[in-house]
């Protein structure tokens, strides 16, 4: 059964215990929104998410989305319910959350709103989707956009009145957009034309919006080859009348939709650009530096798919194995007046459920983290700490997206395991969540390409200042803490890791510099590592604030012990995977790369 | 029209109450707390009338500890106008509650006071009743309609036999059933804006009310597990049973 309730008191953990001392400091811009403001919008979030969103998850995946002409031009029906649930959403001023206030958002925290994004996915990703999209092209539209263009199309997408889409993705190239063929040619009038045809594109068309503003890369005429030929646009669905109205259509169609593994409810479009108006967003042939700060976000955001899944996942396998009984426990009956034990008294199923928790803590931790850096990178009042806070928002995001939604799918699987063959039954509801987690390791660029751009990019960028960023906190943490001894084992499991970290990072530096194919052969297992290494680091420092509020007297000893003891079976069971990530890319590439391509 | 509408923290309707070891009660250390889900409704009854242009200001008054002035700023957020927080971390009982309510009615005169039928904490179903008592006023309890028609409002109840309708002059006293309406959720920008809506704290001395518990609790007890059924072979089987347990 899919089963969920927002994780407020491990949220409220993260966002306010957590990181206090993280660097990023203290935003005087955010003063106003205090922890009880914070509270009520977690509160307010989580019943709008579990009575609104999750009750059409599993049913808008059984209906999925209609390709069909509807009476108001539209040309793709989303399922039962998906109306009537992002009219609340958009009414309720939650499209807005993070948007800037001078374009009518609520200009909330960052941080906040990443643990909504993670209340919304877990209840439906592919509700999810329509706003997600939106707001990664503001995000492109406020850093780009000119003025006019700003003035025309923010407002309205602000709250959640129109909806956004971004354009890459052609049937000839999904990671290689330097082949990308659409074509953009002036109009005379200041705006351009596109003719193309785009696949893949989430919520290229839908019902829910009265206008879609599609974010399109192309090229111009003579336009050089490759990545430095391309533009970015935006193209209305409907252009606008003088009053600022959806008026006209524009020549851009939804010819089909995919029919798919997940995300059923996520209309997923094959569209046609025939002489579509265009305007022209950033400078020409800069167009991919600006859809990157959409990607970026959305990055982020996809990353947090894979958490929230997780933690749905988790949950509904710890409903089930409370109440599936099967078999005693090792340790004789535990529950002698049922006929059997529920199966949480089993040692593999414990092993599941723990994995999935520490999974989902972990990644909590991360993403709270990474998400201070978003707001100190807007926010901070000097520049050094804004850019320090860019520095380690470049460097985690590829490690967000991986790393988390490799994890979420891990706990998907987990948890159709812990079901057992119902696990396996669309009924029981959790199969859904391994079909929905599986998109998020491939859209915004493979969890592969993520790896090439920590590796590739990220680590070598300014002499590695980015990772230093990462690993300086580690150190010093192990540093101040080395003569803790309750602490001591979290920092011996800490130190272990991180010097296995350094060792991969100076190998693949030596190496990839040499022969650009080693850094390819290490770039996943580098990643994992270096994720397992944020998590383990955001572990400890929990352990350390729980052992501080359990000595102080908490009266919350069940959570603050319950944190220790997931940190324990990460630290014992999960960590040492790090381990054999070194031991894997000290192999270097040579039997990977040995066969000849006919030998396959 | 002023409204005035009670609002009660409560141990979240989620939540699967734990008694406590020596029995004098229920754990709430560290349990989910929220507004009583029939004090939901009476607010979102309020902001209706409210949007009808039929009430012009909703007062929200809460009886109870520091924290209650979260459920307050819920309220705020749902469309309220202002609150009072009568703060205490006494027990408080339905008599106490409603001299309370009772004395703030003197003070702030509203044409209209709605609570919830019971708070689903004690269950106890008799705040509204006795403040309609105390007060000289007309009750409607059970609402599961309402409708304001000059200076009287019409109640359509929930009564064990089916309906009843009640016409009671204004001011009157009306508390609501679970199929009054369906509360909203509230908006980002209202949850915002309830931080600066204002709220007073007050003691219930400050009422002259003495809150002092009249009623003692023994012990409180979980309700014994619900023993498994048993199937019988035939209907004849079946009476005999019935008439084995005297219920035939
Ligand atoms: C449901 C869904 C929704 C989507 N939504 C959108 C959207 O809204 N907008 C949009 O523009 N696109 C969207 N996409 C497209 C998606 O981003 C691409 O599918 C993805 O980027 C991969 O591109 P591809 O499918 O062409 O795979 P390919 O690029 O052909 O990759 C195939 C495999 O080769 C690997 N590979 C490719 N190049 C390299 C390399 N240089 N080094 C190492 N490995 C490499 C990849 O990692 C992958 O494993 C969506 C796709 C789906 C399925």
């Amino acid at each position: 059964m899919q089963t969920y309730t927002a994780p407020l008191r491990d949220m409220r953990f993260a966002l306010n215990e957590l990181h206090q001392d993280d660097g990023f400091g203290h935003l005087k811009a955010h003063e106003e929104f205090g922890p009880e403001l914070m509270d009520a919008v977690l509160e307010e979030a989580a019943r709008l998410c579990q009575q609104v969103l999750l009750p059409i998850n599993r049913s808008g995946d059984e209906e999925g989305c209609h390709f069909e002409q509807g009476p108001d031009g539209t040309s793709v029906r989303t399922p039962e319910g998906f109306r009537e649930a992002y009219r609340q959403f958009a009414e309720g001023g939650w499209t807005s959350l993070v948007a800037p206030a001078e374009w009518g958002g609520q200009g909330l925290p960052e941080a906040l709103g990443k643990m909504v994004e993670e209340m919304v996915c877990a209840t439906n990703v592919s509700f999810s989707l329509y706003p997600g999209l939106t707001s990664g092209a503001l995000a492109a539209l406020t850093a780009y956009a000119s003025d006019e263009l700003k003035q025309t199309w923010l407002p309205k997408m602000v709250s959640g009145q129109w909806s956004g889409s971004m354009c890459l993705t052609e049937a000839h190239c999904g990671t290689d957009l330097g082949m990308l063929r659409t074509k953009a040619v002036p109009a005379g009038n200041g705006g351009y034309k596109l003719t193309g045809a785009k696949i893949f594109i989430s919520a290229g068309e839908h019902d829910l919006t009265e206008n879609i503003v599609h974010l399109v890369l192309a090229r111009l005429p003579d336009a050089p080859k490759g990545v430095k030929g391309i533009s970015l646009f935006l193209v209305p669905k409907f252009l606008l009348d003088d009053d600022g109205n959806p008026a006209t259509r524009n020549g851009v169609w939804c010819t089909a939709i995919e029919h798919k593994t997940g995300i059923k409810a996520s209309a997923t479009c094959a569209m046609q650009f025939e002489d579509a108006m265009g305007w022209l967003v950033g400078e020409p042939n800069r167009g991919l530096e600006a859809m990157f700060t959409m990607m970026n976000a959305e990055r982020v955001g996809v990353g947090i798919q894979g958490l929230g899944i997780g933690e749905a996942a988790y949950q509904s396998a710890v409903w089930y194995a409370k109440d599936r009984i099967q078999g005693r426990s090792l340790a004789g009956a535990k529950y002698p007046d049922r006929e059997a034990d529920p199966i949480i008294v089993h040692p593999d199923v414990r092993r599941m459920l723990m994995t999935m928790r520490a999974y989902n803590e972990g990644c909590r931790g991360v993403s709270a983290w990474i998400s201070r850096a978003l707001d100190a990178e807007k926010h901070a009042e000097d520049a050094e700490t804004r850019e320090k806070a860019a520095d380690f928002v470049a460097l985690m995001t590829p490690v967000v997206k991986a790393l988390f939604t490799d994890l979420g799918f891990e706990s998907a699987s987990l948890a159709v395991q812990v079901y057992g063959g119902h696990g396996y039954i669309r009924e029981s509801g959790v199969e859904q969540y391994l079909r929905d987690a599986r998109i998020s390791m491939i859209y915004e660029g493979t969890n592969g390409i993520q790896a090439l751009d920590l590796v590739g990019r990220k680590m070598s960028a300014h002499m590695g200042r980015y990772l230093r960023g990462f690993f300086h906190p580690v150190s010093n943490f192990i540093e101040a803490n080395a003569g803790d001894e309750q602490l001591a084992p979290f920092i011996a499991g800490l130190k272990r890791a991180f010097e296995a970290l350094q060792g991969s990072t100076s190998m693949i530096a030596q190496r990839g510099l040499k022969d650009p194919e080693e850094a390819g052969a290490a770039a996943t297992d580098y990643l994992r590592q270096l994720g397992l290494t944020a998590m383990a680091y955001c572990f400890a420092k929990s352990v350390k604030v729980a052992m501080t509020q359990l000595s102080q007297g908490s009266d919350e000893a069940e959570f603050y012990g319950a944190k220790i003891h997931t940190a324990r079976f990460f630290f014992d069971r999960i960590l040492p995977q790090t381990a054999s990530c070194y031991l894997a890319i000290k192999a270097g590439k040579g039997s990977m790369m040995a066969l000849d391509d006919a030998a396959f | 029209m002023k409204v005035l509408v009670g609002v009660k923290r409560v141990i979240d309707y989620n939540v699967r109450p734990r008694v406590k070891a020596d029995g004098s009660g229920v754990d709430l250390a560290n349990v989910k707390m929220s507004m009583n889900p029939f004090d939901e409704i009476a607010v979102e009854e309020a902001v209706r009338l409210k949007e009808k242009g039929v009430a012009s200001e909703i007062v929200v008054v809460s009886v109870g500890p520091a924290k209650a002035v979260d459920t307050l700023r819920t309220a705020l957020a749902m469309g309220a106008d202002r609150g009072i927080l009568v703060q205490t971390d006494e027990p408080v009982e339905p008599l106490a509650v409603a001299k309370l309510f009772h004395a703030i009615a003197q003070e702030e005169a509203p044409g209209l006071v709605i609570l919830g039928k019971q708070a689903i904490d004690d269950d106890s179903n008799q705040t509204g009743q006795m403040l309609a008592a105390l007060w000289g006023r007309g009750q409607g309890t059970f609402a599961s309609a309402v409708a304001i028609e000059g200076d009287a409002v019409t109640v359509t109840r929930e009564v064990d036999g089916g309906l009843e309708t009640l016409k009671l002059s204004l001011p009157a006293v009306v508390t609501t059933d679970l199929r009054l309406n369906e509360p909203r959720f509230a908006s980002l920008p209202n949850i915002m804006k309830a931080r600066s809506k204002p709220v007073a704290t007050k003691a219930p001395a400050d009422f002259g009310v003495d809150i002092t518990p009249r009623l003692k609790t023994l012990s409180v007890a979980e309700p014994a597990p619900r023993k498994a059924g048993v199937k019988v072979e035939s209907v004849d089987a079946l009476v005999e049973k019935l008439k084995e347990l005297g219920v035939a």
